[in-house]
């Protein structure tokens, strides 16, 4: 089933928890929306629930509104942040509970219910736990029987608050895995709610990205993150070096050293913040030219397959550290070549810079 | 959209709501509500009389002095009692901890005659104080030996969680930067454990001044010497001098809300301190 | 005193541990052996000695004399009005107790505090105040006394007033034992009910109900106990008519005035037992209560 939310507006007090939010989600995809905490993502989640109502905008459910349909009646599957297990109860009761609190005519048979529960407790692999209490389950155990529970219902799309958020890191990996294996299974219309953004790359199908009450972008993860269409997005997403400068000619000036740049639609003079990924920057020794950002090399990573060297800016000819930090990734190839040691002054020049225009915060780029 | 003000997911609030503050209002806040009509009826000069006769003045005396004494007393072996319930393992102590809410579950009826018997000239243990010339029945001593049984709990109880939780860690680290013994209780210890403490002490204080029916049987009721506050009360009202009595219970109301106050906010101050939501 | 008592005097003795096998927490050995016996002392003289005392001066003329006075009939029909004086307020507080628990617990309005201070207001009045509140309003003269008298209802020296002022006395105990218990609990549990698709009622029963069913027994049997015990403010209202409108407790106190010590400890002694179980009942469903919540830490982890 297919959602859409049209002009969501909430707000808290005087906190704008949602500002005109219109979003669609397509039938039978897993979507992510991913942004720091307080950017309104799990209260958008809450009110396409129906737990939370909009102060203005409406919530389409299969293109019919759904703005004034009671939470019981939607027929959405939520899963709580902590789970919300009931703690008094059987797995087998938490899971049979949406079943039997059905009004009479429409309620299954204890019979039916039973096979029902077992169904699902095969589905997510925790029949052997029907009879235990959730206190004496494992973190990951309980997320499973949170979901087991909310699907118990036949929901029309399934709402997961946070899923992994008070998991272990390890149990974590294995977990959004399975959820995405699940998923690929029962197809149904999905949205979670995390800030992890390997978490929201790695499992959705699309991620939307949100900020202060704002959708930034939305996108496959591959296009969230090789063309961010923000300035946030570049900064939220993966690791990002930035540099403050001011266009000149066909260069970027950074301080007192240019970066060779281009960014046609950009007036000259005007304010602009570029920003390179760690493997789109490269060092060059540095030979007393101005071309390329100067930096010290501060520390060698060379555990792994590249090697991730960690540098402080330089305030150009002076030699004295202008506070930046940057992060950059090189093949352990060219660290041989440049013959890299801790101590070196350096410049870093970029093989792909995204421009933005600073004050207004929209970008263009080049 | 004109339901967003109202809705809510969870039903029955308007109900639950709606039915608490009308209980509320029927059996507490209007029947309170009339003291203060009541004493209406008198004027600024009468009410001045009734509060500032000399029985009367004598009577705020014992109680409050009286009352801060025993909470007092009970803030200092209250104190010792929680710390030895939490601190130290000895035969019985499931049996003496559960016997600390006593003065709450006994009646106070039964309290205040069994300390008369105790505390009498031939009484177990009055019959050992009288050689020495300390007369504790029908005397303020009396009075304050039944506010000391009423207030006990309310110290260890609130003093005993707050030592519970007490992170080890912090006495392990202060024993590792060279503090004694007494200093980590003077300078760590007990500064976590003041607010709860001092409301402890607050709440039997608040309890104290209030309390009739344990202390009217042990105190002799000897006008001037040994009246308590609520008594007052009660004998204007045998003299149906219903105005009389209403002028002095407004007194101890006032007194009581700024109690509740005061209670409250050392309530918000231990929250404060320890990082415990009430 | 049964098998959970010795379950928890093992459990009780390790807490103890944690202190005293660390070098950091532990006195030295005088230090704790004066402690511990001038509170155990302080203990022994304030509490345990009062308590025994009531049994030994009910006991003082023998069983005889004890269990006549038991059986008279007047303490007969001051037991009766006890009970139905605690039979009336303890339910009349136990709804309201979990009336204002849900609205306070389970939802945001404006002068909450207020509400929870308010509430526990009768905790603060001194028990005298408790009677005289209701004598001016339906005593003789009081606001409503004349219209009563012509109606021939009697509240105030009669049963009525007794059960009033046993409801203002014990009103907060249910609902200060709730409030807390249910703020902590939250209200996800209730929301994953009703997203499940049940009904108010069914999330009350089903969902909310099992999981304060220790805090609201707690409450209950403080509340109880306070109903049957209760005697600054029944004093004020009762009138002290005999066979009428006396209650236990004052039903202690005409005897005691009566010079007949052993019949008013007898009835005492009564009293004391309801003390002790009520004890009882409160230790056990701590232990209880203690041991059947061991879900609440993962609730308390950071949010987002």
């Amino acid at each position: 089933m297919s959602i859409q939310v049209r002009n969501i507006r909430k707000t808290f007090g005087d906190f704008i928890a949602l500002d005109d939010v219109s979003l669609d989600f397509p039938a039978g995809e897993l979507v992510a929306l991913l942004g720091p905490s307080g950017c309104g993502k799990t209260t958008l989640l809450r009110i396409i629930a129906g737990l939370e109502q909009a102060d203005a905008g409406r919530v389409m459910l299969d293109g019919a509104d759904a703005s004034g349909t009671h939470v019981r009646e939607r027929q959405v599957g939520f899963v709580f942040q902590h789970y919300a297990l009931f703690r008094h109860m059987t797995v087998f009761d938490n899971v049979a509970f949406g079943m039997r609190m059905k009004p009479r005519g429409q309620r299954p048979s204890e019979k039916e219910t039973r096979t029902k529960v077992e169904e699902l407790l095969t589905l997510v692999q925790l029949e052997w736990l029907a009879d235990r209490f959730p206190a004496q389950l494992s973190g990951g155990q309980r997320q499973r029987i949170a979901l087991a529970r909310a699907l118990a219902v036949e929901p029309r799309v399934l709402l997961l608050d946070e899923p992994f958020g008070a998991l272990d890191a390890k149990v974590r990996k294995e977990l959004r895995r399975w959820l995405r294996k699940l998923h690929d299974e029962l197809h149904i219309t999905s949205i979670f709610v995390t800030h992890d953004q390997e978490e929201a790359l790695e499992v959705a199908d699309r991620v939307v990205l949100m900020d202060r009450g704002h959708v930034e972008q939305i996108g496959t993860p591959e296009e969230v993150y090789r063309q961010p269409a923000t300035p946030f997005v570049y900064g939220f997403l993966g690791s990002v070096n930035f540099f403050h400068g001011r266009v000149d000619g066909g260069n970027l000036r950074v301080g007192e050293d240019l970066l060779p740049h281009a960014p046609h639609e950009l007036d000259a003079g005007s304010e602009v913040i570029a920003f390179a990924r760690p493997h789109e920057l490269d060092l060059v020794p540095d030979t007393h030219t101005d071309t390329g950002v100067a930096a010290r090399v501060m520390r060698i990573h060379a555990f792994g397959v590249s090697v991730r060297v960690e540098l402080e800016g330089l305030n150009g000819l002076s030699g004295m550290s202008s506070g930046q930090h940057f992060e950059v990734e090189l093949t352990q190839q060219r660290v041989a070549e440049l013959a890299l040691a801790e101590g070196q002054n350096v410049r870093l020049l970029p093989s792909r810079l995204k421009v933005f225009q600073r004050n207004d915060a929209i970008g263009a780029s080049a | 959209m004109a339901a967003a003000q109202t809705f809510r997911v969870l039903p029955g609030f308007r109900l639950t709501l709606g039915y608490t503050l009308a209980y509320l209002s029927l059996i507490v806040l209007l029947p309170l509500a009339t003291v203060f009509l009541k004493t209406a009826s008198l004027s600024a000069a009468e009410f001045w009389n009734v509060i500032s006769a000399p029985r009367v003045v004598a009577s705020y005396k014992l109680s409050f002095g009286v009352s801060l004494a025993a909470a007092a007393i009970n803030a200092v072996f209250g104190l010792m009692l929680a710390w030895s319930l939490v601190r130290y393992g000895f035969p019985g102590k499931r049996f003496v901890d559960a016997l600390i809410d006593l003065p709450f579950a006994l009646p106070t009826a039964v309290a205040g005659i069994a300390l008369t018997a105790l505390y009498a000239k031939n009484g177990w243990i009055g019959q050992y104080l009288d050689p020495l010339g300390i007369q504790v029945a029908f005397k303020p001593l009396g009075v304050l030996v039944a506010l000391v049984f009423i207030g006990l709990p309310f110290v260890v109880r609130t003093v005993q969680p707050i030592l519970e939780d007490l992170d080890t860690e912090l006495e392990d680290a202060a024993a590792s930067l060279g503090a004694g013994r007494w200093q980590i209780f003077r300078h760590v210890i007990l500064p976590v454990l003041l607010p709860a403490l001092l409301t402890g002490f607050a709440l039997a204080f608040a309890r104290a001044v209030g309390e009739y029916g344990s202390v009217i049987f042990i105190a002799g009721n000897i006008p001037m010497v040994s009246e308590i506050t609520p008594l007052m009360i009660i004998t204007k009202l045998e003299q149906y001098d219903y105005a009389g009595a209403t002028a002095i219970a407004v007194v101890m109301l006032v007194l009581s809300f700024l109690l509740l106050l005061l209670i409250n906010g050392l309530q918000a101050w231990t929250a404060r301190r320890t990082g415990r939501d009430r | 005193m049964s098998a959970a008592t010795t379950l928890n005097w093992t459990a009780a003795t390790q807490t103890a541990d944690r202190f005293e096998s660390r070098e950091a927490t532990r006195e030295a050995p005088w230090v704790k052996w004066t402690i511990l016996g001038v509170s155990l002392t302080f203990f022994a003289v304030f509490l345990l000695m009062p308590l025994v005392a009531v049994f030994v001066e009910a006991l003082r003329k023998g069983w005889d004399t004890y269990w006549s006075a038991l059986i008279h009939e007047d303490a007969l029909w001051a037991i009766k009005l006890t009970l139905i004086a605690a039979a009336i307020s303890v339910p009349l507080n136990l709804v309201f107790g979990v009336c204002a628990a849900w609205a306070i617990a389970k939802f945001e309005f404006r002068g909450k505090h207020l509400l929870i201070t308010l509430i526990d207001l009768p905790f603060s009045v001194s028990p005298v105040i408790a009677g005289l509140i209701y004598v001016l309003i339906f005593g003789a003269q009081g606001w409503l006394g004349p219209w009563l008298a012509e109606h021939d209802v009697r509240i105030i020296f009669a049963v009525p007033g007794i059960v009033l002022a046993t409801v203002f006395v014990t009103f907060p105990f249910v609902a200060r034992e709730l409030i807390p218990l249910m703020q902590a609990q939250g209200r996800e549990e209730e929301e994953a009910a009703i997203v499940l698709g049940a009904n108010g009622w069914q999330t009350f029963w089903y969902v909310t109900l099992p999981n304060i069913k220790w805090g609201l027994l707690y409450g209950v049997i403080l509340c109880n106990a306070r109903a049957m015990g209760e005697f600054g403010a029944v004093s004020v209202v009762s009138g002290h008519i005999r066979g009428q409108t006396n209650t236990l407790p004052l039903h202690v106190e005409i005897l005691y005035n009566e010079y007949q010590f052993a019949a008013a400890f007898a009835v005492a002694s009564l009293l004391a037992l309801l003390a002790l179980v009520t004890l009882a009942i409160k230790t056990w469903v701590e232990h209880h209560a203690g041991s059947a919540t061991p879900s609440r830490e993962p609730r308390q982890d950071a949010a987002s």
